[in-house]
């Protein structure tokens, strides 16, 4: 069968698409795809680093909602609770992957020479109305993507997914003082990766 | 403008590195935060790292503030997992592998 629309509009608030999706129409199901798998992808990508297992975490993640949308009491956003199934899927592969040089619950408690900070410049570059562009924002994901692990997981639940320092540190089963460690880590090291693009002239921002 | 020599810092500037990341969060306590204030009128390097520490912590945190993209093959593999490909207008030529 091809050729159904997707209606983005057939639904009028979120409890009518919740409603849909509890009754098992499809079409309710295609609308939860087409409005939140983009944000759930986005999660997975910057949760696992590496686009097979994002997608593999993107389909976990909705053949699962699908499946225990009954459970869906609507205490939170639909898209709080797809983004928490995200996490916990994604929390679980990083936590079986192998030939990991360090283990997720590994602590690390202080800062070390690789967090020194060795690029002193201001950012000139750096946009002067704080817009992202597409082009700042794939370098700040690529960015992301290369933190290690250990680190990228602290920092993209507690920095973009808004979890406390808490949360984190009970989601990772490390204690509060490693998370904060490791944020701050997480932090500098970004910094540091950012700093060439915002200082060169090629950079797309606008002179402030 | 022209790069500055590589920061080495001293004493100071690794203890309030270590105090930055509290400070940027609003955490540090205030008798601190007058510690590492003090520092940072005389250091030009530590006024420079929490600057763009604040940028960096600014932009990460408005990551999500513009539309995310799904690429097509992703979206098509992931509508064809749940049986839903019929609602997509265009299928591409290969699938996933």
């Amino acid at each position: 069968m091809t050729g159904l629309q997707i209606d983005l509009n057939i639904y009028p608030d979120e409890a009518a698409l919740v409603q849909a999706l509890q009754n098992g129409e499809h079409d309710a199901c295609a609308c939860m795809l087409k409005q939140f798998a983009p944000r759930v992808y986005a999660v997975a990508m910057r949760m696992m680093g590496d686009p097979d297992e994002a997608e593999e975490v993107l389909q976990e993640t909705f053949i699962s909602a699908c499946k225990n949308i009954h459970r869906f009491e609507g205490r939170s956003a639909l898209n709080t609770w797809l983004h928490r199934i995200a996490t916990n899927a994604a929390l679980m592969r990083l936590r079986k992957r192998k030939n990991k040089e360090v283990s997720l619950d590994n602590p690390i408690e202080s800062l070390d020479g690789d967090d020194i900070p060795r690029q002193i410049e201001d950012w000139d570059y750096y946009p002067a109305d704080l817009a992202l562009n597409s082009e700042t924002r794939d370098v700040l994901e690529q960015a992301i993507a290369t933190l290690p692990d250990t680190l990228r997981s602290v920092f993209v639940l507690r920095e973009i997914e808004g979890y406390s320092t808490a949360e984190v540190a009970e989601m990772l089963d490390i204690s509060v003082s490693a998370a904060k460690v490791r944020l701050h880590r997480a932090r500098l090291r970004l910094r540091e990766l950012l700093t060439p693009y915002f200082t060169e002239p090629t950079a797309p921002g606008e002179m402030p | 403008m022209s790069a500055k020599p590589e920061h080495s810092p001293d004493h100071d500037c690794r203890q309030v590195l270590s105090e930055l990341n509290d400070y940027v969060d609003g955490e540090l306590s205030a008798e601190l935060c007058v510690e590492l204030e003090a520092h940072l009128d005389q250091c030009e390097n530590c006024q420079i790292v929490l600057d763009t520490l604040h940028k960096t912590v600014y932009l990460v945190q408005h990551l999500d503030d513009t539309p995310q993209k799904l690429p097509g093959d992703v979206e098509y593999r992931l509508f064809a997992a749940l049986d839903l490909e019929a609602f997509l207008p265009e299928q591409p030529g290969d699938g996933k592998g």
